[in-house]
């Protein structure tokens, strides 16, 4: 058995190697991808582009536009002089944000009596609006308190706005709120994913349509031989995909991998089975590379997007979260991210793992019932 | 160029479609599945968030504070911790993704402090819906504090007259119920045109190269022009059948508002289709082999329609860098007209950059593509 195998494999490699530009087809995009994954991939609110209208062009209206400068999160890129400019700005997407000062705004403060702000949001990026609003309503309170803090009669000891309950946010596990710290094992597994499963399914129909599957049927390869030939080369690829995104976001992005090699690397092969067998059941499904390459991205496609790597599968409908639980890169995605920021170890994540296995299980066991009976006929 | 020539080959081609169930699959069923799945499945409006409470006084105040976190639908209560121990231990498990700590004594410092602390512990793996829970929790505490606040003033004589409040009034235009679907789903029509459309032409000349058809095709007196109008016609109607499908159902299955003109929205198809169509064919002519078309077309679609055209990832927070890249990434500009359209109900005035930029590329690709194809066999 091992001597047919060996042979098997020496062909697989031999192949791939005699390919000139398939190292470079699969190294080449694989580093790009990473990094402008690294670099683009962000939800982060930074900056964005504020028109302000201060009609009142008062102490308390400059010092309200400074602490939204302040702040970091809002560049003024316009100043407006009436309402007409501030809509301008907005439908020409010069900014995203406007802050209206209405006149009488320092009076009204200090008069007692509550002093509208008017703040127009272009909600077109939701998720951006919404945590641009929560940073508005955070840098509004605070300047409401220190207002209120200077007015308030000596007398008192402590100023009202003061009085309450003071929420302490504590982030673990990736304490600066870095997003590349979530995108780059997020983007590991993904870019794997793809390569992997495209590799495997079109070897075997390459072989199919080339006609050359023939020839090994008449060999006496036996059908977990030939299996095993076709996977174990795309399986070690696979784990040097891993390795070398793994180093530029460690080495490049500066993630931290805070887990255990060992646990990455057992999650890394179930997650590679399991990739190497979808591979291969697609196979068994094509008889063209056309036909494999449209059924790889229809299923491709979708797994990428479902797993988790940037939308939560918490937001999705019930019916697609279900769907979900046979993707394994979803199980996948929670293990590389658990070992990159967490340092948790196979107490916590053997669920993910079994999941995993599982998937591998029986898609390659599918694979190899739909070969047999195929070699035979 | 021969009318005649061009529509027997786009003839060709269509029966070449038309006969291939998994071509018909990837131009009819594909966009469907897609839009159905990623309509659903590409969502940010993360309600419920999974929160656990570790309740250190469990004082009657305490309760009360609680329960509000669970009112309003932004949380969802899935743990109660007993220990210090626990709340790791749940963060560890991904149990929840926020914990609420209140220290033993909670109402006692705030009786006689008038202030207290709450803890909340995030965890900050998914850094977007961190952002997200603790804006909600902000807006709960802020509810909390309001009433604490009227106690107080209420108790020491301070009327709230006396102290000025800013009165935070904030309108969201465009999109007022921040429903994050209005905002991802006309890029993800988008997405959907650059796949399927660079898909289905990048095979369609490394095809007559495997399948031996290419000397039969040099043999016939079809110019090159004609080989590329007459194989782009038939992809050009599939794709604008395909793009009026999905954005049917952008508006009447997923309820995103149209404002803009069906019109301009046409013309913007139109270009989109026909640069991804162009490249499509480009990558075609160069790259003889099957697999390794549809490789690279893939690459040159899928990487800059989801990363860098701004359909998920905003590139006004991108660095500088990758920004000026967005310029060449075409995708960028037919997201941002879709949204205009859709959103903005922008006119063609409004929207002459990008479409400036669309005609650009149609140009350039269009020009490229047919200079592209030779008709010799080396």
């Amino acid at each position: 058995m091992f001597e047919r195998l060996r042979a098997m494999l020496m062909k697989e490699f031999l192949q791939i190697r005699r390919d000139r530009t398939a190292v470079m087809r699969m190294i080449v995009p694989l580093v790009i991808q990473m990094l402008v994954f690294g670099y683009a991939a962000t939800f982060t609110v930074h900056h964005v582009a504020t028109v302000v209208l201060d009609l009142d062009q008062s102490q308390a209206s400059r010092s309200l536009v400074s602490h939204f400068v302040a702040s970091g999160r809002f560049d003024v890129v316009a100043t407006a002089r009436d309402g007409a400019e501030v809509q301008r700005d907005i439908d020409e997407d010069v900014a995203a944000i406007a802050v209206v000062i209405h006149a009488g705004f320092e009076r009204d403060l200090s008069n007692g009596r509550s002093a509208p702000l008017q703040i127009i949001v272009d909600g077109t990026n939701s998720n951006t609006a919404l945590i641009a609003l929560s940073y508005i309503n955070q840098i509004v309170a605070q300047f409401s308190a220190e207002q209120a803090a200077r007015l308030l009669p000596p007398h008192s000891s402590l100023a009202a706005p003061q009085i309450g309950v003071n929420l302490q946010t504590v982030p673990w596990f990736n304490p600066g709120l870095d997003d590349t710290w979530f995108f780059i094992p997020g983007v590991i597994g993904s870019l794997t994913l793809l390569q992997v499963v495209s590799l495997t399914a079109f070897a075997i129909v390459r072989e199919r349509e080339v006609g050359t599957l023939e020839q090994i049927m008449v060999s006496p390869i036996r059908p977990v031989e030939f299996i095993l030939g076709k996977t174990v080369p795309f399986f070690l690829i696979g784990l040097g995909d891993i390795v070398l995104v793994s180093a530029i976001g460690i080495a490049w992005f500066r993630v931290p991998f805070i887990g255990d090699a060992l646990v990455m690397l057992a999650g890394s092969a179930l997650f590679l089975l399991a990739a190497v067998g979808m591979g291969l059941l697609l196979s068994t499904y094509s008889k063209t590379q056309q036909q494999a390459f449209a059924l790889n991205f229809f299923f491709v496609n979708p797994f990428f997007i479902l797993s988790g790597f940037a939308f939560p599968i918490a937001a999705m409908p019930k019916a697609l979260q279900w769907f979900t639980l046979i993707n394994p890169l979803r199980y996948f995605l929670v293990v590389i991210r658990a070992v990159f920021l967490k340092g948790v170890g196979f107490a916590v994540l053997w669920p993910d793992l079994a999941a995993m296995a599982a998937l591998a299980a029986v898609m390659l066991g599918i694979s190899v019932l739909r070969f047999r009976s195929s070699l035979q006929s | 160029m021969k009318l005649r020539r061009l529509l027997a080959m786009a003839y060709k081609e269509t029966l070449q479609i038309w006969r291939d169930p998994r071509s018909l699959a990837i131009a009819l069923i594909m966009p469907l599945m897609q839009m159905g799945l990623l309509g659903y499945g590409v969502s940010l409006d993360i309600k419920q968030v999974p929160l656990c409470i570790y309740d250190q006084e469990n004082s009657q105040l305490s309760r009360a504070i609680v329960s509000r976190f669970d009112a309003g639908g932004w949380f969802a209560t899935t743990g109660v911790l007993h220990s210090q121990a626990g709340v790791r231990a749940a963060m560890d498990a991904g149990t929840c993704i926020g914990a609420v700590v209140i220290p033993v004594d909670f109402s006692r410092q705030l009786a006689s402090t008038g202030t207290a602390s709450i803890q909340a512990v995030f965890d900050a793996t998914d850094v977007n819906t961190t952002n997200i829970a603790q804006g909600y929790l902000q807006g709960v505490v802020a509810q909390i504090n309001a009433q604490i606040q009227a106690q107080w003033q209420a108790a020491h004589g301070v009327s709230a007259s006396q102290l000025g409040q800013v009165d935070l009034q904030p309108s969201t235009w465009f999109n007022q119920t921040l429903d994050s679907r209005n905002f991802i789903i006309p890029g993800v029509v988008a997405v959907i045109l650059a796949l399927v459309g660079a898909q289905l032409t990048s095979l369609t000349v490394s095809r007559e190269w495997e399948r031996g058809t290419m000397e039969q095709l040099i043999s016939t007196p079809v110019t090159a022009l004609e080989v590329m109008l007459g194989k782009l016609l038939p992809y050009f109607v599939v794709g604008m059948v395909d793009a009026a499908v999905c954005l049917a159902l952008a508006v009447y299955w997923f309820d995103v508002p149209f404002r803009g003109s069906v019109l301009t929205l046409f013309a913007a198809t139109a270009l989109f289709s026909l640069v991804i169509l162009g490249i499509g064919y480009l990558i075609s002519v160069r790259i003889r082999s099957q697999l390794a078309a549809s490789q690279v077309a893939l690459y040159v679609t899928l990487l800059p329609t989801t990363l860098l055209s701004g359909y998920t990832f905003p590139i006004d927070q991108m660095p500088k860098p990758i920004q000026a890249l967005t310029l060449v990434v075409y995708p960028r500009y037919y997201v941002t007209i879709l949204r205009g359209i859709f959103l903005k109900g922008s006119s063609l005035v409004d929207l002459w950059q990008p479409l400036l930029g669309l005609v650009i590329f149609a140009v350039v690709i269009v020009w490229l593509a047919a200079r592209a194809f030779h008709k010799r066999l080396d």
